[in-house]
């Protein structure tokens, strides 16, 4: 039982992990109906740029503000120089193009930075915390949830308590409706990729710590593409549930299923679990009903 | 500035660190003798990407330097293209002939690395002399051209492991050593740590590989010694690419090993000693694997990674001969002019895993060339052919090692047309969380015996499926193969 | 001028309804078909057979495929690699444990079986629709490449687990040289393009468009979606299988899961949708043009003397600006800018 606890509860942890790579396609696709997939290599480059800065000898924090800089500007660039000229193109070519964003970004920032490995200390002590007996969490975990946490806290206020979200949210609504009381559209998809740009350094920042800086780095997008479909495509409550459901499912099949069949199952098992909750719900856990007329 | 560590190096440190690691250079450089080959001394040459000489040796690279395996091959490409540079520098080639080289990038990539090697394959006037991608997938997808085009692959500690089998693949090198050396040997460490084979009955031992072929290959070994020394075996399969592995070691750390394997690939190595970190598991339980054991698998790791153990086939660091004779005639520029035409963009990197094992690369291309020479005569046409010929005849004895600067650094390897490894032995290194340091001082070698008997199975049954003959390694005619009817 | 058609009269339904009804669009495609097989054999070199020929126009297979699924049939795949894999993996097992099966007929049925598995994908879109459909293919995808890894049963328990396939033969007839296994996948593309051609302009091929274009109104209309989208899947798989097992047994001549890598997924769409979806002729063009591009930056720049390792950056970045460049331009890929020239072409030099 203790076991199958710390199983339980470190998947939710990791699953958290990949809720914040998630928040940022939501964040996207609320906006502008766009899955962006560019979202891992812009974790990427966040994560490599940051490291850079610090090993030039930049302070932890002029790092992350100069990061932040470059992340807004790279997320406004992408909607201005690409997105904005694609509005109405289809499903598939909207998804194409940001395969296309992903190597322009992956290429973009190897180009500047280079190829090499980095490791990125955060000063947080990654070891076993001991709970009760032999179950324990990782203190490192315990941090990115607490960031976590943060993030969305922070996400919820902005969208609810501010003007800027309002809009946004408007335009979540119905983009032809908010255009029309005069919201300003462009300015607000700005802001949009500004932030998706914010979270992607907060995501590279926590997952450079976790697996160093390198190029797999942008795999995480395909881990966390169903934690973004299971809550629904629109939903940041989706994102953080949906994530901490795959982590979950995908730390105990591997152990109570990979024990019967053969390990190795996390590629393919939160994709199976998405498609199994999706054969119920649709359009995923949080996610609108889409209504269909002639 | 970035460290070798990875870690920052300050302003004002930096200068302070520069002059150490200069001062320690000048001391260095006063107890290492330089290198010096039993070769002619040429015309110094610098056109080293010019194919259109008369009489070069042309050797494609199907290097990579960027995407998921970047920091493996900038290493391994820059310490080969750094010896073969000093080569053409100081002696104006082998026996004054010059090596000449083009870069193709592969990206790990097999479609590519086929494309690479069509591509260079036919260049220069004698066409490649050597097919060296630094990829199983390339080097296997390569088989049957190479050996139709008559030209060798080198694949040093990697390749088709049954191609040690020299008579039914004369045209493979894996190199060094196979997968099944590396398992024996690192049973063997596991063994000598305990005190002796004999202890390692009723032990436990996990191994973790990775999700695909490359990692698969030695379960089926693993569980016969397993069976043989008498110990526990688990072996768990960390899906690819690894960036995700709590489940795996909560189970691990349930079970409680003595020792755990890795025989991990790019990120899975990092991400596996951070999560033993992180369930409380002991790094020191933790034995890396030949492609678990460079700078860039320990670096991300951070503070976790110090004291891991894993096996190496050269011993890593700057202090050899060869490597210091590199650093001051191509870095400090002593036959450049001054200037930095060495090929690592990070100088910090010379002397790191990758780039020794890519001067050892280097130094079985220049030595293969050098033997065929020594044996067909200085004007025989510098192709694959006669390379082939030098690969199966290597004699690394101490002395030979000694020439090259090496000794200590690299294994002594003996192919023959039987044995195209040659070496099969390990030393075992440990990261101090600056460097790896290495802890063997002898060389450990494998169990030859009891390995043949699976490689001879399965390159047996490729040569029953592809009706090949093998090669009579008693018969003179049949090792010297395709030269056989060459006089001299 | 060169499109001038005066004088050419349709006279019956027939030849009203012939694929190429343009007399200069038949000489066009006779013309390159003549020269694809009787003169390319003869000047092109191994280089030109085996690094660039064979791999595009096996991927043109696959991305013909695709095209047929998501093209025709709208619905959305990452799948291409894992059907292209079970036909690897398939034809490998027919050809090595059914001996007594011809080597032609173990690769149709390997594309049959591939089929098969298209089809059990392809379950879920009956309830599933749009991107959420990426999900099904690509858990169908890491499955996939679970499954082969892990069964070591589909590798013949071979312990190296990268296989050298055996080459692919007809009777005695060995096809292990460039040439010949350029003419196999050539004859191969050949028969199943024309196969799917004249699928797409029956009633099969038109109710997958009616799908594609409004599922609801097709559905209105009588048109069974269910099995319409079920049979694209099929169709769809069967193709990839096909390119699947002739990309292994005529270019790479290694069979491992890792040769079917999600990049090979998503470059097949790539091809697909910047050659123009539901077009035959674009999964052409959109194959040569992502295949070639990347081969074609690498070469040239390297001739420029830039750092080999940041050449592939720059051609990493250039790829991805122009394939949003040409969606952005043309939506509706390469094929549409052909029409284009072509109508310009056949009204010039009087456009009215």
């Amino acid at each position: 039982m203790e076991f199958f606890l710390q199983v339980f509860v470190s998947g939710l942890l990791t699953g958290l992990m990949y809720s914040l790579v998630a928040i940022g396609f939501v964040l996207i696709y609320k906006a502008s109906g766009v899955f962006n997939f560019a979202q891992g290599s812009m974790v990427l480059a966040a994560a490599l740029t940051f490291v850079s800065f610090h090993e030039m000898g930049l302070g932890f924090a002029v790092s992350i503000v100069l990061t932040l800089v470059v992340m807004v500007l790279l997320g406004i660039l992408v909607e201005r120089v690409a997105l904005r000229h694609l509005v109405n193109a289809s499903l598939i070519t909207l998804f194409m193009a940001t395969v296309g964003l992903a190597s322009i970004v992956e290429g973009l920032a190897q180009f500047v930075w280079g190829g090499e490995v980095h490791g990125l200390d955060l000063g947080i002590p990654d070891d076993a915390l001991a709970i009760m007996g032999s179950f324990t969490v990782s203190t490192f975990d315990l941090f990115a949830a607490g960031i976590a946490a943060v993030l969305v806290t922070g996400l919820a206020l902005f969208f609810n308590k501010t003007r800027t979200g309002l809009y946004l949210r408007s335009i979540a609504d119905s983009p032809v409706a908010a255009l029309s009381v005069g919201v300003p559209m462009s300015r607000m998809l700005a802001v949009v990729w500004a932030t998706a740009g914010i979270v992607a350094l907060v995501a590279g920042m926590l997952w450079g710590a976790r697996l160093g800086v390198q190029f797999t780095l942008s795999v995480v997008a395909l881990k966390a593409l169903p934690v973004f479909v299971l809550g629904g495509f629109t939903s940041i409550t989706g994102a953080i549930i949906g994530g901490l459901l795959i982590g979950a499912v995908q730390n105990l099949g591997e152990i109570y299923i990979g024990s019967i069949i053969g390990w190795g199952l996390q590629n393919w098992i939160p994709y199976a679990f998405a498609l199994l909750v999706l054969l119920i719900r649709p359009s995923g856990l949080f996610g609108e009903k889409t209504v269909v007329r002639v | 500035m970035k460290g070798l560590s990875g870690r920052k190096v300050f302003g004002g440190w930096k200068t302070i660190g520069l002059c150490v690691a200069l001062a320690v250079m000048m001391l260095s450089s006063a107890v290492f003798a330089d290198v010096n080959l039993k070769m002619p001394k040429g015309k110094s040459f610098t056109d080293h990407n010019n194919v259109n000489l008369k009489r070069i040796i042309y050797t494609p690279l199907a290097s990579y330097r960027v995407g998921p395996y970047a920091a493996g091959g900038t290493g391994y490409y820059g310490g080969e293209i750094d010896l073969f540079k000093w080569i053409n520098l100081k002696y104006g080639g082998i026996n004054g002939v010059p090596i000449v080289w083009d870069e193709c990038e592969t990206e790990w990539d097999t479609p590519r690395g086929v494309e690479c090697y069509e591509r260079y394959k036919n260049k220069g006037p004698y066409g490649a002399t050597a097919n060296d991608p630094l990829s199983v997938g390339i080097a296997y997808a390569l088989q049957e051209k190479t050996q139709k085009d008559k030209i060798p692959s080198i694949t040093p500690n990697h390749g088709n492991t049954a191609s040690q089998d020299g008579r039914i693949f004369p045209y493979q090198f894996p190199l060094e050593i196979t997968p099944y050396d590396e398992a024996n040997i690192m049973v063997k460490y596991a063994g000598q740590k305990l005190g002796g084979m004999d202890k390692l009955k009723g032990k436990k031992i996990a191994v973790l590989y990775h999700g695909s072929a490359y990692g698969r290959e030695t379960i089926n070994f693993h569980n016969a010694m397993a069976k043989q020394y008498g110990y526990q075996i688990q072996q768990i399969e960390v899906a690819h690419p690894g960036n995700e592995q709590m489940a795996i070691w909560l189970n691990v750390k349930r079970w409680n090993p003595d020792f755990v394997f890795l025989r991990g690939w790019g990120v899975m190595v990092p991400v596996a000693i951070k999560t033993a970190a992180k369930v409380g598991y002991p790094i020191s339980k933790l034995i890396g694997n030949i492609w678990s054991n460079s700078e860039a698998d320990v670096i991300p790791a951070g503070a976790a990674a110090k004291g891991y153990v894993c096996i190496n086939t050269q011993a890593p660091g700057r202090n050899w001969p060869l490597i210091q004779t590199l650093w001051k005639d191509l870095y400090e520029g002593r036959l450049t002019g001054g200037k930095n035409e060495g090929n690592m963009a990070d100088k910090d990197k010379v002397g790191s895993v990758y780039y020794n094992l890519g001067v050892v690369a280097g130094i079985f291309h220049v030595e293969a060339m050098r033997v065929a020479m020594a044996k067909f005569g200085n004007d025989i046409p510098l192709n694959g052919q006669y390379k082939r010929y030098g690969l199966e005849n290597l004699n690394f004895t101490d002395e030979k090692l000694k020439e090259y600067g090496v000794l200590g650094m690299m294994q002594n390897v003996y192919t023959s047309c039987k044995d195209h490894t040659g070496g099969h032995r390990g030393k075992f290194t440990q990261w101090d969380g600056k460097q790896f340091k290495t802890i063997t001082d002898k060389w450990i070698e494998a169990d030859e015996d009891q390995i043949w008997g699976l490689i001879h199975e399965r390159s047996e049954k490729y040569a029953k499926e592809n009706g090949i003959t093998p090669r009579n390694c008693n018969n003179p005619k049949d090792v010297l193969y395709d030269l056989a009817d060459v006089k001299k | 001028m060169l499109y001038r058609e005066i004088g050419q009269y349709k006279t019956s339904y027939a030849a009203d309804q012939q694929v190429f009804s343009i007399r200069q669009d038949r000489l066009i495609i006779a013309v390159l078909l003549l020269a694809a097989v009787f003169l390319i054999p003869f000047i092109a070199n191994d280089y030109w057979l085996v690094a660039i020929l064979i791999p595009s126009l096996s991927l043109a297979l696959a991305a013909l495929g695709l095209n047929i699924l998501t093209g025709y049939c709208g619905q959305l795949s990452l799948g291409t690699a894992a059907f292209m894999s079970i036909g690897g993996f398939a034809t490998y097992n027919l050809v090595m444990r059914i001996p007594e099966i011809p080597f032609p007929i173990s690769m149709l049925l390997a594309g049959v079986i591939a089929g098969l598995a298209g089809v059990l994908v392809g379950l879920p879109s009956l309830r599933i629709k749009g991107f959420y459909l990426v999900v099904s293919t690509l858990a169908a995808h890491f499955f996939v490449q679970w499954l082969f890894d892990a069964v070591t049963w589909f590798k013949r328990n071979n312990p190296q687990g990268e296989i050298k396939p055996p080459p692919f033969k007809i009777f005695d007839f060995v096809f292990n040289t460039p040439v010949s296994q350029y003419l196999l996948v050539l004859g191969f593309v050949i028969v199943l393009t024309i196969l799917a051609k004249n699928l797409m302009r029956s009633t099969t091929g038109r109710r997958m468009m009616a799908v594609r274009d409004m599922e609801v109104a097709a559905n209105v209309m009588g048109i069974p979606i269910g099995r319409t989208k079920l049979l694209a899947f099929a169709i769809s798989s069967f193709y990839c299988g096909l390119a699947g097992s002739l990309y292994v047994y005529c270019y790479l001549q290694l069979l491992d899961t890792k040769t079917y890598s999600l990049e090979l997924a998503f470059a097949t769409m790539f091809m697909v949708v910047v050659g123009g979806l539901g077009t035959i002729m674009g999964a052409f063009i959109g194959a040569a043009f992502i295949f070639l591009l990347p081969i074609w930056m690498n070469t040239t720049f390297g001739k420029y003397g830039i750092d080999p390792s940041q050449i592939q950056n720059i051609s990493k970045m250039i790829f991805g600006a122009l394939v949003i460049f040409l969606l952005i331009v043309e939506p509706n890929g390469l094929a549409r800018l052909w029409m284009r020239a072509k109508d310009k072409l056949r009204k010039w030099p009087f456009p009215y």
